[in-house]
């Protein structure tokens, strides 16, 4: 499977995963939120940025127990919790918003 | 860490469920074969299920742990970042061999995360007291 962006084509697993991370732009985010029937706002997309810095220093998508924990550590506890991510991400922050953000299926993710 | 050999207690993370003590060692050159990337994963997911995680680094594991890697020539990821990350996991008991520490010519200073150095008499002693040891 594969996604058209700006003429390029975009290889994705058949969950949706981006396969190359390298190759996340935020048009493909756009095309991946819709997919997944999430409408991008401001709150969606510092989630995912958030995602992808955790990503570069740690090379892994965190648990949501510990997303959670870090996005109440930078933004605050009416973010850090499951509640808030959950409504911007109704099937899961760790599905939806680690695909959207082009990141691997998180490891421990049960 | 002197609270190593405590019980969990009654910690409300520990409130439900049985918590066993386990052990990862880590005995293996961190590239040029799956094992230490394996552990690591299982560490993590063991961290889902609230245990009692300790990582020990003995022999060439403990390069597993050093400072300044960059195995993108031999194209692979450079998963020392993600031990900075159990932290966050409540992973917190990491274990360095003082003896094989020394013979490599390394000090507490090279190693990206926080450890305690003990010798081999002491972690042996640690993990005689472990539910499960995990050996790679």
């Amino acid at each position: 499977m594969a996604y058209e962006v700006n003429g390029k084509s975009i290889e994705v697993d058949e969950e949706g995963y981006i396969i190359n991370l390298d190759e996340w732009n935020e048009d493909l985010a756009g095309m991946l939120a819709e997919s997944e029937g999430v409408n991008m706002t401001p709150e969606h997309w510092e989630v995912v940025n958030f995602l992808r810095e955790y990503y570069a220093e740690y090379q892994i998508a965190p648990a949501v127990r510990v997303l959670t924990k870090a996005i109440t550590k930078k933004l605050g506890a009416e973010k850090g919790n499951n509640k808030y991510l959950y409504e911007l991400f109704p099937y899961g922050p760790a599905k939806q918003a680690c695909k959207i953000a082009g990141l691997p299926k998180p490891t421990g993710c049960v | 860490m002197s609270e190593v050999m405590d019980l969990p207690g009654d910690d409300e993370e520990y409130a439900s469920g049985v918590v066993k003590k386990f052990m990862f060692v880590n005995r293996k050159a961190p590239h040029g074969s799956i094992y230490a990337l394996e552990v690591l994963e299982m560490v993590l997911i063991s961290a889902a299920f609230d245990q009692d995680v300790h990582l020990a680094f003995i022999d060439d594991g403990m390069y597993q742990i050093v400072k300044g890697q960059d195995p993108t020539g031999i194209n692979q990821k450079n998963f020392s970042k993600t031990f900075r990350a159990l932290d966050g996991y409540d992973i917190e008991k990491l274990y360095v061999e003082r003896e094989g520490m020394e013979e490599r010519g390394l000090t507490e200073d090279d190693f990206l995360v926080d450890v305690e150095v003990i010798s081999q008499a002491e972690m042996a002693e640690l993990m005689n007291g472990m539910d499960v040891v995990l050996s790679a």
